[in-house]
């Protein structure tokens, strides 16, 4: 843990680095520092803001000062070892795949070489890390994509995405969780709203955890849209298996 | 029913403290652009500091009061009327039913705040009435506030102890050139020497890409090591973001909550008033301090706002406020 750096951001917050790179390795240590900083009574803090390489700590100064929470924390860093850290969730979000939800599958698949059936499976099978959210409420930073499917954007953005839409931007991909301008290729698109001001939980994804898309028929997907519609659905969340690591 | 708005302004939102508790989910703070101001208009009818108020926005609105309340604005001088008569500024002043308040010209800074006795009755989202236009969250359905639009007072006050003290020399925002104190960091490492030197002794300019979301400044270009790009990480209120083309963006209330640009200092709490108070044009020179010096001045602020608030309620003999109110 020498590597950690606080670096100052204003007189109510400090980021706390643990890298220069995205990895996952980095991930895991924000995320068991972030679980240990909760639990550790530590008075003062206002909210902690996982990115892809810090911990961006909101404090009160009036309650603590910088000096005094630099040095609690490090003192947590020595207890970090002997913290249970909880596997990661996995947030399972289903996808209707093609067809006029997802109006570049056809191209993605040409562009990889691939059939549309072998994109889908390809996309679906992989569990996604999710970085960190930010951009626009509920928007998912993911790691993980295979590379065999990457496409770059379109050229010309579109003017206006449908909210729920996933798609490919290069080596990236996620879900758009409002209507949105944007270039990613569309590939399909889930029922399920991940960002919902009115919901008791506004916000599905949470950084640290993990994505999986589960292929439906539109069937399905106009089930799970009135699910959603009356407030019934809910995302299936399991805990990620530790040796798939 | 309580307020009728019959002019919108260019731009009034209701704001409070801001959106706290979900900048993990990419939600902003949003907020009042001038937290300060805010609070003490709130002190000034007896709220808590941070309960909603109207933000307004250089060209104010016009609204006609249905319902009886005190009310008090603050921050910049945006000229208000009671009826056509200049309405005293930092003082709580009772409104009738039936009276119309509205602002008639921007005179001194840029953002007035108005706060009502007893709170405005809307909905929280997301812990918070602040809106954010971009997500159309907050406020009233997360917009800027119309002609036609009505929002009810929660409870509101015909009388408060001590009415006649309730009141204040107001701030001046007269100032056209504007000293920052920043704490570095957290990316100045990612500046040459000369880029720093250059960040602290040269002077800026307040373009007029200026929003809720940040300021853009226009000045001598700020010298990286290499770019001004990083992999995304949190953005504070008042970070100043220098993006590879080497002029300061200060990010503001409805900034993002991660973003990919070197940031090589960030404004302190103390002197939010002073960037959100400034207008196109405006001269900024910023100045270095420490982090303990920052984290005194918040407190020296929040401790003055705590005895504003204890002089107001205090039996009428007791000292004025504005004997020391010079004092932070």
């Amino acid at each position: 843990m020498e590597a950690v750096k606080f670096l100052l951001t204003g007189d109510t917050s400090v980021s706390v680095e643990f890298g220069n790179e995205i990895s996952t390795e980095i991930n895991a240590k924000i995320r068991a520092f972030n679980i240990a900083l909760s639990s550790s009574g530590i008075e003062g803090i206002v909210e902690t803001v996982p990115t892809y390489r810090s911990l961006m700590v909101h404090y009160d100064p009036e309650i603590i000062g910088y000096d005094a929470l630099v040095k609690q924390m490090k003192k947590l860093f020595s207890k970090l070892g002997s913290i249970e850290i909880p596997p990661s969730d996995v947030l399972e979000i289903p996808v209707l795949y093609g067809g006029e939800e997802g109006p570049d599958l056809e191209f993605v698949a040409e562009h990889s070489g691939k059939t549309v059936e072998e994109v889908i499976k390809t996309h679906s099978s992989t569990e996604y890390l999710i970085y960190m959210l930010g951009f626009t409420p509920g928007f998912t930073y993911l790691g993980g994509m295979d590379k065999t499917i990457a496409t770059p954007r379109l050229a010309t953005p579109r003017v206006i995405i449908p909210g729920g839409s996933v798609g490919i931007a290069g080596e990236q991909t996620g879900v758009y969780p409002i209507d949105s301008p944007g270039g990613w290729q569309l590939i399909g698109r889930t029922p399920v709203k991940m960002y919902d001001a009115a919901r008791a939980k506004p916000i599905l994804p949470e950084a640290g955890g993990y994505i999986k898309f589960r292929p439906i028929d539109r069937a399905e997907y106009e089930k799970i849209k009135a699910e959603v519609e009356a407030g019934t659905y809910e995302c299936r969340r399991y805990p990620r298996k530790e040796e798939s690591k | 029913m309580s307020i009728r708005i019959t002019n919108g302004g260019l731009l009034t939102t209701v704001q409070d403290k801001g959106r706290y508790g979900y900048q993990e989910f990419g939600v902003p703070v949003s907020g009042a652009m001038d937290p300060h101001s805010m609070a003490i208009a709130n002190i000034l009818v007896d709220n808590d500091e941070n309960e909603a108020v109207l933000e307004v926005t250089l060209l104010g609105p016009r609204m006609e009061f249905t319902q009886d309340n005190i009310i008090a604005v603050t921050g910049g001088d945006l000229a208000p009327t009671l009826d056509g008569a200049p309405l005293p500024m930092y003082t709580a002043v009772l409104v009738r039913a039936g009276q119309t308040l509205a602002f008639t010209a921007p005179r001194t800074g840029c953002r007035a705040f108005i706060a009502f006795a007893g709170g405005l009755a809307l909905t929280p989202a997301m812990g918070s009435c602040s809106t954010y236009l971009k997500a159309k969250i907050g406020g009233l359905e997360g917009r800027k506030l119309d002609k036609g639009d009505e929002i009810a007072f929660r409870a509101p006050v015909v009388a408060l102890p001590n009415m006649e003290k309730r009141t204040l020399p107001a701030v001046d925002f007269r100032a056209t050139e504007h000293e920052l104190r920043v704490v570095m960091g957290p990316q100045n490492d990612y500046f040459t020497d000369a880029g720093i030197a250059t960040f602290l002794s040269e002077t800026y300019s307040v373009t007029n890409q200026f929003d809720r979301m940040g300021c853009r400044l226009d000045g001598t270009v700020i010298e990286h090591v290499k770019d001004g790009n990083i992999i995304s990480d949190g953005i504070s209120f008042g970070a100043i973001q220098i993006p590879s083309e080497g002029k300061p963006i200060i990010m503001l209330a409805d900034r993002q909550t991660v973003g990919g640009y070197t940031k090589i200092a960030t404004v302190i709490s103390a002197d939010f008033s002073e960037i959100a108070q400034a207008k196109a044009g405006d001269k900024i020179h910023f100045q270095k301090v420490s982090i303990q010096e920052a984290q005194d001045l918040y407190r020296a602020k929040k401790r003055w706002l705590r005895a504003l608030r204890a002089t107001l309620d205090a039996v009428p003999s007791g000292p004025r406020f504005d004997d020391y109110y010079w004092g932070y």
